[in-house]
């Protein structure tokens, strides 16, 4: 009742929710961008992203397949160096959680948090000015990586991207921040809850490892207990796949693999199982236009965002309720 | 509008089973300078967090300046100013920097904002500092920014909790002399402490806070009144005979009490200052009188005479 309560009062307050959000958001976008752990991420990320595409640009200029030149900057891998894309899986967690989890709890530690929420700012765009920052932030220095990438990419190949590349390059740098804002918003929540930043910040990095590191095993254990229990036809094939891939895609690291793929690998037409009848269409070396690769990350796109604005959501409850004392 | 500023009644917070502000009313007048007193736990900062909406309150209602914190907060922020007991600043920038980000969060427009954090600053003599990094200021300093900050929106109501706490003396005075200036200006100001005498010099009206209530309201003299029963205390040193000297004392009219505190010295509480009957009286009942005094009514005598009869009263 009294929750009830309390939205209900809070969707008829006054004056815009809005309110003092672009001076938050300014305030935290000047802090991310000339602070030490900023300069720290910067050059980690500049290291293996020249790392991966100086190997990568070995293996494309030494042969293979010359679709795509570009797009190969991003997945190419050569012993003992993964790929660009392989290192922006656990890196872009990394940095997320590394911008965000000291977000509140540090606010709250200086004592400047009582002084800030008794200006006329609703908490909820104080969150989301730290929030929108975070995001900003990473965009900036994810955009600064894609240009490097183009930018080695023409000096070396010598071949200006197609537009098709550049689409899908650009759709995969959209897509590698909704997942870093996943991360953000995760260790954001983290930094409500935990007065600690360094309890919020492991928080952050136990939740990350587990969906890196463990959750194939868990999915892997759970797989016999909920899937059907003898495989007879094709459908329990069937269900036993899709059982498998709905539990692996539980883990934000899968959908963004899985997005990676679609978008920097056309050739790849298909996810998961497939058909004998569904062959022709999943036909390998004719690759997918980029419509229709699209089509297929809708989803993965759509539940990355759906899982950022429930973290968020919850955060911002959890904020509400909380009580400031200096 | 009425014609309080700020308004609470049977404002309650309960902390699980635990009564933290019990049933609290309070009325404070326009222009006022309101002092909420009492030991540490009696509930003051719980208070000051419910009225300005930091915390929502178990029970009761609060008005302030016509609004109400709970469904107008940011009305009731725009022009309420609020300085924690522990002010914190971003220490990596400077004191204008600090400033002008309030300033911006209160939406003040931007031509606007160098006047009014150059006038703040001014206000609280930092001018010379601003562009310091607050990581390098002292507490005075500090403190003093904090009021600069809670200037900055021109607020006509100003709520402080401990303003004085952690200065040195002379700081401090300087503290209350730049709080009776706001005063001055019209702004009301409420502010807690238990540093008695800095409220006594302040403050036109003090509560006097003790377990979650409010036990005592109203002016230094009528809290006087109250607890002290007479409003002033008269010291006499006189020579002559103890028992016929204190009789002769404890005849006149409006004395509450007379008594002998031992050599040659008496203590006479009356409602009225009864200083030329009382060297009468000495006189015609034989005494040679030495001195006589009537002593300032101080809160600090008040707050440990009203502690401690609490604290038998709950034995
Ligand atoms: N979140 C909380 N949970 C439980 N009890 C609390 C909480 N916050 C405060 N209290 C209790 O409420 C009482 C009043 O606290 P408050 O901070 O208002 O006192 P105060 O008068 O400001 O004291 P001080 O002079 O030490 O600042 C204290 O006994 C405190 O222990
Ligand atoms: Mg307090």
């Amino acid at each position: 009742m009294r929750l009830l309560e309390r939205f209900t009062s809070t969707s008829g307050r006054e004056g815009s929710p809005w309110t003092g959000l672009s001076a938050v958001f300014l305030k935290e976008m000047a802090d991310h961008l000339t602070g030490a752990r900023m300069r720290i991420l910067e050059i980690l990320i500049l290291v293996t992203a020249l790392g991966s595409v100086y190997t990568a640009l070995n293996d494309i200029v030494s042969g293979g397949s010359q679709e795509f030149l570009y797009l190969r900057l991003f997945t190419t891998a050569q012993e003992p160096l993964p790929s660009l894309v392989g290192f922006l899986g656990f890196l872009v967690p990394l940095i997320a959680i590394a911008l965000a989890f000291d977000a509140v709890n540090s606010e709250f530690n200086r004592r400047t948090l009582s002084r800030i929420l008794a200006q006329p700012v609703y908490r909820d765009a104080f969150l989301f000015g730290k929030f929108l920052a975070c995001l900003a932030t990473l965009a900036v220095v994810f955009s600064a990586i894609w240009l490097l990438v183009f930018g080695i990419g023409i000096l070396r190949l010598g071949v200006p991207p197609t537009a098709e590349e550049t689409g899908r390059a650009l759709m995969f740098l959209f897509a590698t921040i909704f997942y870093a804002g996943i991360w953000a918003a995760l260790a954001l929540l983290f930094s409500i809850v935990f007065r600690s930043p360094a309890t919020a910040a492991l928080a952050s990095l136990a939740v990350w490892l587990f969906f890196t590191a463990f959750w194939d095993i868990v999915a892997g254990l759970l797989v016999p207990v909920l899937g059907p229990k003898q495989i007879l036809t094709i459908g329990d094939m069937l269900a036993l796949g899709e059982l498998e891939l709905a539990l692996a895609r539980i883990s934000p690291t899968t959908l963004y693999g899985e997005i990676a793929v679609i978008l920097l690998q056309p050739v790849v037409r298909s996810l998961g199982l497939v058909l004998p009848i569904q062959l022709d269409r999943a036909l390998l070396g004719s690759p997918l236009p980029l419509g229709q690769s699209l089509i297929m990350i809708w989803p993965h796109l759509t539940g990355l965002v759906a899982v950022t604005i429930l973290l968020f959501a919850l955060g911002y409850v959890l904020f509400q309720r909380q009580e400031i004392r200096a | 509008m009425s014609e309080f500023v700020l308004e609470a009644n049977n404002l309650t917070k309960r902390y699980g089973n635990f009564l933290a502000v019990d049933h609290l009313n309070l009325a404070i007048r326009e222009g006022e300078v309101f002092g909420l007193l009492g030991p540490n736990g009696a509930g003051k900062t719980t208070t000051i967090l419910m009225l300005l909406g930091l915390t929502e309150p178990t029970e009761g209602q609060v008005r302030v300046l016509g609004f109400d914190p709970a469904r107008q907060p940011l009305s009731v922020k725009a022009r309420t100013g609020y300085m924690p007991d522990q002010v914190g600043f971003y220490d990596d920038l400077t004191a204008r920097e600090n400033l002008t980000y309030i300033a911006r969060l209160n939406g003040i427009p931007y031509r606007e904002i160098e006047r009014r954090v150059d006038a703040a600053l001014e206000r609280v003599k930092l001018t010379e500092v601003a562009h310091q990094r607050v990581g390098t200021f002292s507490r005075g300093m500090r403190q003093r920014l904090g009021l600069a900050d809670v200037l900055i929106k021109e607020p006509r109501l100003i709520i402080m909790d401990e303003p004085t706490q952690g200065l040195d003396p002379e700081l401090a005075r300087e503290f209350l002399g730049l709080i009776r200036g706001l005063k001055e200006d019209g702004i009301t100001i409420l502010l807690s402490s238990h540093l008695l005498h800095q409220v006594q010099a302040v403050c036109d009206r003090v509560g006097l806070f003790n377990r979650g209530r409010m036990a005592l309201q109203g002016t230094v003299a009528e809290l006087a009144r109250q607890v002290l029963g007479g409003a002033y205390r008269i010291q006499i040193q006189a020579d002559g005979p103890a028992e016929k000297l204190s009789d002769a004392l404890q005849r006149i009219p409006q004395v509450i009490q007379a008594h002998h505190a031992g050599a040659n010295r008496f203590e006479v509480e009356a409602r009225d200052d009864l200083r030329a009957e009382a060297a009468e009286a000495v006189v015609k009942a034989g005494g040679r009188l030495l001195s006589l005094n009537v002593e300032q009514q101080s809160l600090d005598e008040i707050y440990a005479r009203y502690f401690e009869e609490a604290k038998h009263a709950a034995a």
